[in-house]
C-alpha cells in the first residue's frame, strides 16, 4: 500500500486539451457532412456553381480571409504572451482578435444584406426562379456562411470570456490552458473559412 | 492484479452526503456512479413507454384488418417506438449506464476525466427525451415518418417532425459529451501499471464505441440540421421539390446510422466479454484478438453504411462495394464469439444469471447476425429489403444483441450496483420467460418477411395471419418476462440480502471494492502489475 | 500523472511568418483563380488550401510541439472524412 499515488485535487491540462481536440473534430465533420453535400452537388451541376458564384464578391471574401487569418496570429500571441507572463500585451492581442471578428462579422452582414436586397435568399421568388444547380449553390451558400458565422460568434464569446479571466487572474503564466483551448477553437473557425472561400467565392 | 480488499474506510455512494439532499443531491452530483443510475432510472422509464407503443403495435397486428387504432395513429406508433428505442435507449444504453459505471472503476480511477460534463450530458440527455416524447403529443400530430426520417416524406409530412429532429440532434449532442469523455478518461486515467493492454475489455469496447459516437454523430447531427433548415427556411438540399437529391439525404443519415449500430453492440459485446471468464473462472480466450477486433469493427463499421440502401438506385460499384465491406465487418464479430465460446470450453462453468443472459446474447446474435448477411449480399436483398425480415433481423440484433446484454450486465453488476443481491431462482425464471417470448415473438417475422409481409404496415394479407399470431402471443411473454425481472430487481435493491465484495469471484478491479462502491471508489489508486483475467484456483478465496 | 511541463512557447517572429506565409498563399490561390484552369482549379484551389490548413494546425494550433498522439488522431479524422467522400462518390460516378 505504500507503493500508491497520494490523491490531491489535481488539474491534468493534457485532459482538457484532448477533451478540446475531440471537440474540434466533431465541429470539423459537421461542416464535413455540408461539404461532402456541397461535394456530391458541385460533380453534379459544375456550370451552375460556376455562373452562381459570380453572383459572390470575391472581394469581400478576400478581405475576410485575410481578415481571419490576421485574428489567427493574434490569438496565437496572446497565448505567447501570456506564457511569457506578458498579462497587458495579452490583454491587448484578444481584444485586437475580437476587433477583427467583429470587422469580419460586419464585412459578412453587408454582404448578405446585399443578396437579400436582390432577393436572393432562400425561399425567395427570384431564388426558386433559378435553375436547380444555381438553386443548390445559393442554399449551401446561406447553409455554409450561416454556420459558419454562428461559430464566429460563439469563437468571439470564448476569447470575450477569455479575455476577463485574464484580466481577474484566473488564467497565468502557469496555468493558461483554458486560453489555449479557447484559441484552438480560434483557429478552427479559421480553418474552415480557409476551406470555405475558395469553394464559394473563388470557383472558375 | 493486486488482491487488496478494502476495509468500509469510506461511506458508500448511495449514502447521503454533499451540499445536497435527497432528489438535489442525486440530479446535481457530479459523481459518475449515481449519473449511471440516474441515466438507469431515466432509460428505464422511456423503455417501458417505448414498450407500451410495440406491444400496441402487435395487438393491432394480432388480426387483419384495424383493430384497435387507425393506419395514422399506427405511423405515429412506430415512429416514436423507434426514435424512443434508438436514440434514448440503445444508443446511450449500455454506455451512459455501466459505462459511467464501470470504466473509472475497471481502469483503476476515482472518476472520469470532466465529471461536471457528465453531469450536463444527463440533463441535455434528458431535456432531448422529453423533446421525443413531447412530439408525440404536441402540435400537429405525432411524427409519421418512421425513425429514419427519410426525404423527401420528412419534407413535406405536416406531424411533428421538426420537434423529433431536434430532440434527435439533442441526443446526438449528449452522446458526443459522453464519448469525449470516455476517450480522455482513458487515455489519461488509467491506474499506474495498467497500460493498453492490461485494459479488462469492457474498457476496450468503450473506448472503440466513444470513437464512433464523436466521429460519427455530428454527421447525422448537421444532416437533421439540413432537414430543419429545409422545412423551416427553405434551403434545399434533399428534398426535390427545393433542387435537392433524396438519396444524398440516405447516404448521409446512414453515414451515422450504421456506424451507430456498433455504438449500440460493441458495449454489449464488452459486457459479455467481462461475464464469461468470471463465470468459467478462467482468462478470457485471445484477449489481444478481442480488443483488436472491436477497433476493426469501429473502422470497417464505418464503410458500410451503404447496404441500407440497396434498392435506392444507387450504382452497381457502390453496391458491390458496400456488399462486400459487409461480409468484411462479419470477420471481427464471428472472431469475438469464437473468442467466447474458447473461454468457456473446460472452464469451471457457474450457471447464473449473468451467464443465462450471455450465452443467449450469442445465440440471438448470431441469427441476428447471420440474417444480416442475407440483408447484405445484393440478390437476396432485393427480395426481403424493407419487409418483415429485417425488422427480425435487427430486433434480434437489437434487443437479442444490446437488450440482452444489457439485461446480462444488469445481473452480473447489480449486487456491485446495490450492495444487495437478487433472487436468483426469479430471475432465473424471468430469464427463461424473456428468451422464449423473444423468438416467439421475432423468428415468425422472418418467414413471413421472406413471404413478403412489408414493414410498416398496419394490416396485412390472411396468409400472413398465422405468423402474425404467433408473434403478437409472443410480445405477451416476452412483456411478462421484461415485468417480472424488472419487479425482481427493483424488490430485491431494496429488500434483497446484503451481497458480498466479490460474490462471482470476479477479478477485475470493481470486485476489489466494497458493495457497494465507496464514494470515491478507492482509498488509494491501485497499482496495477499484470493482465486482467488471472484466474486460478488457488487466488481465488478472497471474498 | 507524471508532470508534463515542456510547454514550447512559440516566439512572436515566428507566428508572424506563418501569417505572412498564409496571406502569400492566399494571394496565390485568388490569382490562380483567374488564371481560367477550367476543371484543374478546383484542385488547384484545394490543395492550396490544405497547404494552409497544415499551416494552420501545425504552427497556430501548435501540432508540431504536443504529443504525437494528437497528429495522429488529426490525421485519422482527415482520411477518415477523406474516405467518406470518396466512398459516397462510389455512387455518384458511377450512377
Amino acid at each position: 500500500m505504500e507503493n500508491t499515488i497520494s490523491h490531491i485535487v489535481h488539474r491534468d491540462d493534457e485532459a482538457s486539451k484532448m477533451g478540446m481536440w475531440i471537440f474540434i473534430f466533431t465541429e470539423l465533420l459537421l461542416f464535413g457532412g455540408l461539404f461532402l453535400v456541397y461535394a456530391v452537388f458541385r460533380a453534379k451541376y459544375s456550370e451552375d456553381f460556376h455562373i452562381a458564384a459570380m453572383e459572390l464578391n470575391a472581394f469581400v471574401g478576400t478581405a475576410n480571409t485575410v481578415i481571419l487569418l490576421i485574428s489567427s496570429m493574434t490569438v496565437a500571441m496572446a497565448i505567447t504572451a501570456i506564457q511569457k507572463g506578458d498579462k497587458g500585451l495579452s490583454i491587448k492581442l484578444l481584444a485586437v482578435t475580437l476587433l477583427l471578428a467583429t470587422f469580419f462579422m460586419i464585412n459578412k452582414y453587408f454582404e448578405w444584406s446585399g443578396k437579400i436586397h436582390h432577393g436572393l435568399y432562400p425561399g425567395s421568388e427570384v431564388m426558386l426562379g433559378l435553375n436547380r444547380g444555381q438553386l443548390l449553390f445559393f442554399g449551401l451558400y446561406y447553409a455554409t456562411t450561416g454556420l459558419h458565422a454562428l461559430h464566429v460568434f460563439i469563437g468571439m464569446a470564448i476569447l470575450a470570456v477569455m479575455l476577463f479571466r485574464i484580466k481577474s487572474g484566473k488564467i497565468t503564466q502557469d496555468n493558461f490552458v483554458h486560453l489555449e483551448n479557447g484559441g484552438l477553437y480560434w483557429h478552427l473557425v479559421d480553418l474552415i473559412w480557409i476551406f470555405l472561400f475558395p469553394l464559394l467565392y473563388l470557383i472558375t | 492484479m493486486s488482491g487488496l480488499t478494502q476495509e468500509h474506510a469510506q461511506p458508500s455512494y448511495l449514502d447521503q452526503q454533499g451540499k445536497y439532499k435527497g432528489l438535489l443531491g442525486w440530479i446535481f452530483s457530479t459523481d459518475h456512479k449515481r449519473i449511471a443510475l440516474l441515466y438507469l432510472y431515466t432509460i428505464v422509464v422511456f423503455f417501458l413507454v417505448a414498450v407500451v407503443f410495440g406491444l400496441l403495435m402487435r395487438i393491432e397486428l394480432f388480426f387483419p384488418g384495424q383493430d384497435i387504432m387507425s393506419p395514422q395513429t399506427y405511423n405515429a406508433m412506430f415512429t416514436v417506438h423507434g426514435v424512443i428505442m434508438i436514440f434514448i435507449i440503445v444508443i446511450p444504453g449500455l454506455s451512459a449506464v455501466f459505462g459511467n459505471f464501470f470504466l473509472p472503476i475497471l481502469i483503476g480511477a476515482k472518476d472520469v476525466a470532466f465529471p461536471r460534463l457528465n453531469l450536463l450530458s444527463w440533463w441535455i440527455f434528458l431535456f432531448g427525451a422529453i423533446l421525443a416524447v413531447l412530439s408525440q403529443f404536441a402540435g400537429s400530430g405525432a411524427p409519421d415518418t418512421g425513425w429514419t426520417f427519410y426525404v423527401p416524406y420528412s419534407a413535406e409530412s405536416d406531424s411533428n417532425v421538426v420537434i423529433a429532429l431536434t430532440a434527435a440532434f439533442v441526443l446526438g449532442f449528449s452522446s458526443i459529451l459522453t464519448g469525449l469523455n470516455f476517450i480522455v478518461t482513458i487515455h489519461r486515467m488509467r491506474a499506474p501499471g495498467m497500460t493498453w493492454f492490461r485494459m479488462p475489455l469492457f474498457p476496450w469496447s468503450l473506448y472503440a464505441t466513444a470513437w464512433i459516437q464523436v466521429l460519427a454523430t455530428p454527421i447525422v447531427g448537421i444532416t437533421l440540421l439540413m432537414v430543419i433548415a429545409e422545412r423551416t427556411l427553405h434551403i434545399g438540399f434533399f428534398d426535390p421539390a427545393l433542387g435537392g437529391d433524396p438519396i444524398l439525404f440516405q447516404h448521409l443519415f446512414w453515414i451515422y446510422s450504421h456506424p451507430a449500430v456498433y455504438v449500440m453492440i460493441l458495449p454489449a459485446m464488452g459486457v459479455v466479454t467481462e461475464i464469461f471468464p468470471t463465470f468459467s473462472q478462467k482468462p478470457v480466450f485471445g484477449y489481444t484478438a478481442i480488443a483488436i477486433s472491436s477497433l476493426a469493427i469501429a473502422g470497417v463499421g464505418y464503410f458500410v453504411w451503404g447496404h441500407h440502401m440497396f434498392t435506392s438506385g444507387m450504382s452497381y460499384s457502390a453496391r458491390w462495394f458496400f456488399s462486400f465491406l459487409t461480409f468484411i465487418v462479419a470477420v471481427p464479430s464471428a472472431i469475438k464469439v469464437f473468442n467466447w465460446l474458447s473461454t468457456m470450453y473446460k472452464g469451471s462453468i457457474d450457471l447464473k444469471p449473468p451467464l443465462l443472459y450471455a450465452i443467449s446474447f450469442i445465440f440471438l446474435f448470431m441469427i441476428g447476425g447471420l440474417t444480416g448477411l442475407v440483408l447484405g449480399s445484393l440478390a437476396t436483398n432485393v427480395q426481403v429489403h424493407d419487409t418483415a425480415f429485417v425488422v427480425a433481423h435487427f430486433h434480434y440484433i437489437i434487443f437479442g444483441g444490446m437488450g440482452f446484454g444489457f439485461f446480462a450486465g444488469m445481473h452480473y453488476w447489480f449486487p456491485k450496483m446495490y450492495g444487495r443481491m437478487y433472487n436468483i431462482k426469479l430471475a432465473n425464471i424471468a430469464w427463461g420467460i424473456l428468451f422464449t417470448g423473444f423468438n416467439f415473438l421475432y423468428f415468425p417475422q422472418f418467414v413471413i418477411g421472406m413471404q413478403g409481409m412489408p414493414r410498416r404496415y398496419f394490416d396485412y394479407l390472411p396468409q400472413f395471419q398465422v405468423g402474425h399470431f404467433i408473434s403478437s402471443i409472443g410480445a405477451f411473454i416476452l412483456v411478462t418476462g421484461i415485468i417480472l425481472m424488472i419487479y425482481n430487481l427493483i424488490r430485491s435493491a431494496h429488500k434483497g440480502e446484503v451481497a458480498p465484495a466479490n460474490p462471482w469471484r470476479g477479478s477485475t478491479l470493481e470486485w476489489q471494492i466494497s458493495s457497494p462502491p465507496p464514494l470515491e471508489n478507492f482509498d488509494e489508486i491501485p497499482v496495477i502489475t499484470g493482465k486482467p483475467y488471472q484466474y486460478n484456483t488457488d487466488d481465488l478465496g478472497n471474498e | 500523472m507524471e508532470k508534463e511541463h515542456k510547454h514550447h512557447i512559440s516566439s512572436y517572429f515566428a507566428h508572424g511568418t506563418v501569417l505572412v506565409t498564409l496571406l502569400v498563399l492566399t494571394v496565390i490561390t485568388v490569382v490562380v483563380a483567374g488564371l481560367k484552369l477550367g476543371p484543374l482549379s478546383v484542385f488547384v484551389a484545394l490543395i492550396i488550401a490544405s497547404i494552409k490548413g497544415t499551416t494552420v494546425l501545425t504552427y497556430f494550433m501548435h501540432l508540431k510541439y504536443d504529443k504525437p498522439i494528437y497528429r495522429i488522431m488529426v490525421f485519422g479524422v482527415f482520411l477518415l472524412f477523406a474516405l467518406i467522400i470518396g466512398i459516397t462518390f462510389i455512387d455518384y460516378v458511377f450512377r
